[in-house]
């Protein structure tokens, strides 16, 4: 693809705003923008599909804008063809879903503007070919998501998630700021070429690795950097939620690889054991916090955490083969995050916009208050349904084929000669074991209490099916889940130009397998059919329905549950959220959260219920984030008395500050 | 052609042989307890009664409530398939590895627990809830002993670890007996037998497997039974396969070295079924909230393994 059209599409979505904002309050400014950012999306999206898989060379561009003497370059290649694809994927299902979901927007001069702003950022994030253009993309992206996060101001929590969200942005920003002022080197080159040629000290390389891991890690969600991410992705509209989770935290993951794996050249084997320890802590305690949520969309957001986790264990296996040259190895890893990287841009979109369908339909995202909506809202609920076996990591989709890739992967570390990563890596497998397990304990949850059962409330007795927009956005992309998940020899194939430019090395080609298996080495080691076990659950299913119903009994009665003789029709007696996720809390919360049950009995002849009441504790908050937040409060609070003075106070203030800057430049000079 | 043949031919004994193993391990624990018992065909009898009957279904029950016995049964039955019980030359045994076959039966798990919980009643809402705690430690205690197997045999193909095994260079290893312990441990759990779970046990407030298939009957009950009684078939087969893979017949072989390999399987299954039973009989069943330390122990046993093989090997 060449630069020059994304960067056309990019102008289009800069329009888009600017119609957006100068129609925002006409009925018809919504199909307008949606409508043209669907179109330049599509666009982009084929340019990159063509640029990822034809054999066009790496293209460039420059344009006169940024600094003076530097210009903004941007250029295309594989890696950048592939982040483009992820993006533009998500940012056209957004805007078809948006064309649907929009109409029931309350302040739609609210997202408008900021909708095609926030799908440009991303899209220039991943053009950008040096460290000016690429900051200040970053912070376009963060800016406009800050204004979509801010849409519903008039929601107390969405003020704190935006205020918690926008302070972890600047650090974000800060981080990426030195880490790339440390790889431009004294001389200031800022081109993404000059800083590739220029070899960093293991100093400055550590340093630059530090930097990149907590300025990406706390946008794509890394543990202990997530806290705003629970709070800002659910309290955006739907659609935006689906990006900033989908698509966002994938922007923020090709900026680690960017800086770590291509500008910065493989680093020493003991980081990749810090982004493997963060990796797999990560994406258990994403999962273990998304177990404990109620809230639909706040689920999914923590569970967008975890998901972040198994990416980065994939990413610190890469970085482990190729600190040591076992690059065979290294480029199976990579291509098994990368393809984790599309697969929940898919899924996760996916989830979104189902939430959001169930939002339209009932104004609920309380799982406590839904339920039964598999009755009122099918169609909603097959493509959920998709998303969640997807997400849960379950063959035949397309989440098992990435894990089972990332699995293959830890299973060379026997290979590798140090001690630490031998020891390392087989942990960090049951890490990913266990949040692969949790995840599907999680989606039971999600969807049992969601979409099945009785409804809780009259709002889901009553919920009616969404439009066809978001239908169509929703079947799309949970075609795409079976798709890649059947066929992903496809996908590995087309990463192999992603994946030999940042480690020299590829997958074997996977389309020339007989019955298009996947074999990430050779098939008496491991081989993987999705296609196959897919046609074959299908069949069999098929024949025993056809076998029962034509030799058997097709006899059906309706009746009332059976419930072991005691069904009770209220629907307060069934399982909510809370108490399907009570064993898992009860193994695992206590540690984790301190988790406390208070069962409070009334005593005998009094008639009140019975109250059983849980306390969490969020310990990275409590221990990380309160004390700063303290301290800062109590500064803030020492300084307050400046600004209650005198006129003459300020002057001689003023003047006090000047004299003492003189005096220590005079000193020091 | 050939392995065609044996593909087919597996497709269907497993089939047949579900419910027999089922009816074995009945009757021994029955006998084990001096009652006479049903005789071991009574599985069997119990399918086609059940077949024959209505379904009674509960007003509310979904689409997804009417599919998922099929869907269960479907994905036990193709991961059945692709274990080697009496051949490694299956022709499809490079569809899955042991890692795919363990998260199809994860798939299985997870269609069972949405249809507990598709109804609305509570006993359904406690069995989802449980499975799915026992599943998230049992999942990584099998990916421990699927690891320090992969380090043994250089494979995640079961076909390929079993010819390992057979190869006389394996050996006796410390760390292959605590695999087996772990991987004997999961296969309790995850058969629903005691002391994790009670099959034979209704109207308890400790039950799991049950309470999630409480609301089914007629034919939907019968695939759902069948589909249990397949999955035991399976891990017995698994376990069989790796740790004592002789009989096992390799590509290529006569007719008389399949009958002989049916019958070491046969064996294996008796020899498998009979000591779930004695095990079965002489422990209680545990409190819920006592199962993640049994398999904790698994998980531990898995990771034990792994770091013995790593030791041994680096000394």
């Amino acid at each position: 693809m060449s630069a020059t059209l994304a960067l056309w599409c990019v102008g289009v979505l800069l329009a888009a705003a600017a119609i957006g904002t100068a129609t925002a309050r006409l009925a018809a400014a919504g199909p307008i923008v949606y409508g043209t950012s669907l179109v330049a999306s599509v666009l982009a999206l084929g340019g990159a599909v063509d640029g990822l898989l034809g054999p066009a060379p790496p293209s460039s561009a420059t344009l006169p804008l940024g600094l003076p003497w530097l210009g903004a370059h941007f250029r295309v290649d594989a890696l950048a063809a592939f982040f483009l694809i992820v993006v533009n994927l998500g940012s056209a299902a957004a805007s078809l879903y948006g064309l649907g979901y929009g109409r029931h927007e309350s302040a739609p001069h609210r997202v408008l503007p900021f909708f095609p702003v926030f799908l440009a950022g991303m899209n220039l994030v991943v053009l950008a070919d040096d460290a000016f253009t690429f900051l200040l993309s970053w912070e376009f992206m963060s800016l406009s998501s800050w204004a979509l996060v801010m849409a519903h101001h008039r929601v107390g929590e969405n003020v704190r998630a935006a205020y918690v969200y926008l302070i972890m942005a600047s650090f974000g920003t800060l981080c990426l700021m030195l880490a790339f002022a440390l790889l431009a080197g004294v001389d200031g080159a800022y081109g993404f070429e000059a800083m590739r040629a220029h070899h960093a000290g293991p100093v400055t390389a550590a340093l630059v690795l530090t930097f990149a891991l907590l300025g990406a890690g706390s946008k794509a969600g890394l543990v202990p950097l997530h806290v705003w991410l629970p709070l800002a992705h659910p309290a955006a509209p739907s659609h935006v939620s689906a990006l900033m989770s989908g698509v966002m935290t994938k922007v923020a993951v090709y900026g680690f690889i960017r800086i770590v794996l291509d500008l910065l050249g493989a680093p020493e084997w003991g980081w990749s054991m810090v982004v493997l320890a963060l990796g797999g802590i990560t994406s258990v305690l994403g999962v273990l916090y998304a177990l404990m949520q109620h809230d639909l969309k706040r689920l999914l957001a923590y569970h967008t955490v975890e998901n972040i986790g198994i990416i980065f264990i994939g990413l610190g296996l890469a970085m482990a083969f190729q600190a040591n040259q076992v690059t065979w190895a290294a480029a199976l890893a990579l291509t098994a995050a990368l393809f984790h990287v599309l697969n929940h841009s898919l899924f996760k979109s996916l989830l979104f916009f189902g939430s959001g369908a169930v939002l339209t339909a009932t104004g609920e995202r309380d799982m406590e208050h839904l339920g039964g909506l598999i009755h009122r809202m099918p169609l909603t609920a097959f493509a959920f349904l998709v998303g969640c076996v997807a997400i849960s990591a379950l063959p035949p989709l397309n989440g098992f084929v990435s894990e089972w890739l990332t699995f293959q992967a830890i299973l060379q570390s026997p290979d590798l000669p140090q001690w630490g990563l031998k020891i390392l890596i087989p942990a960090v497998g049951a890490l990913l074991a266990l949040s692969a397990a949790l995840a599907a304990a999680c989606f039971v949850k999600a969807f049992g209490i969601t979409f099945l059962g009785r409804p809780r409330s009259p709002a889901a007795a009553n919920a009616r099916e969404v439009d066809r927009f978001s239908l169509v956005a929703m079947f799309a992309f949970a075609s795409l889940c079976l798709l890649a998940g059947i066929l992903p020899g496809l996908v590995i194939d087309g990463l192999a130009p992603v994946v030999s430019g940042l480690v020299g090395d590829r997958m074997p080609v996977q389309l020339a397998v007989p019955w298009l298996s996947i074999v990430p080495i050779a098939e008496p080691r491991s081989s993987y059919n999705g296609l196959l076990i897919f046609l074959f659950i299908t069949l069999s299913a098929s024949l025993a329905v056809y076998a029962i119903h034509r030799f058997a009994s097709r006899a059906l009665r309706r009746a009332p549950p059976w419930d072991c003789g005691f069904p009770d029709p209220r629907p307060i007696t069934q399982y909510t959220a809370g108490s399907f996720a009570q064993p898992i809390r009860r193994v695992f919360g206590t540690s984790v959260f301190l988790a406390r049950e208070h069962v409070e009995m009334s005593p005998p002849g009094d008639r009140r219920p019975a109250r059983l009441t849980v306390k969490l504790r969020d310990l990275v908050w409590e221990t990380l984030y309160a004390p700063v937040a303290g301290a800062v409060d109590a500064t803030a609070g020492r300084l307050n008395i400046l600004q209650f003075q005198t006129i003459r106070r300020y002057l001689s203030l003023v003047v006090a500050v000047l004299v003492t800057l003189l005096l220590v430049l005079a000193i020091w000079l | 052609m050939h392995d065609l043949a044996v593909q087919g031919g597996q497709l269907l004994l497993v089939l047949l042989m579900a419910p027999l193993l089922t009816g074995f391990v009945r009757k021994v624990k029955a006998r084990l307890l001096r009652r006479q018992g049903a005789p071991i065909i009574q599985p069997y009898r119990d399918l086609a009664r059940l077949l024959q009957k209505d379904v009674v279904l509960a007003d509310n029950a979904s689409w997804l409530f009417r599919l998922a016995p099929y869907l269960i049964f479907a994905a036990t039955w193709v991961a059945a398939a692709l274990v080697p019980t009496f051949a490694t030359s299956l022709l499809f045994n490079w569809t899955a590895d042991l890692i795919a076959i363990a998260a199809l039966l994860g798939s299985v798990r997870f269609f069972l627990a949405l249809a507990g919980l598709d109804v609305g009643t509570s006993f359904g809402g406690i069995g989802s809830s449980r499975e799915m705690m026992i599943a998230s430690l049992a999942e990584p205690a099998i990916l421990m002993i699927v690891f320090t197997l992969a380090l043994v045999a250089k494979s995640t193909q079961l076909s390929t670890i079993s010819d390992v095994m057979l190869s006389a260079h394996v050996g006796l290893r410390i760390s292959l007996g605590l695999v087996l312990v772990g991987l004997i441990i999961v296969a309790i759990a995850e058969n629903a037998r005691i002391p994790v779970d009670n099959p034979a046990t209704h109207l308890e407030l400790t039950m799991v497997h049950e309470a999630m298939i409480l609301e089914y009957s007629g034919r939907h009950l019968a695939v759902i039974e069948l589909a249990a009684s397949l999955k035991l078939l399976l891990y017995v087969s698994l376990i069989a396969c790796i740790f004592v893979p002789w009989g096992l017949v390799g590509a290529g072989a006569g007719l008389g070295a399949y009958l002989l390999g049916n019958a070491a399987w046969v064996v294996k299954l008796a020899v498998g079924g009979a000591l779930l039973a004695l095990f079965e009989t002489l422990t209680a069943k545990m409190r819920v909230f006592r199962v993640p330390v049994f398999l904790g122990a698994a998980l531990m046993l898995g990771l034990l393994g792994t770091l013995l093989l790593f030791v041994s090997r680096g000394l």
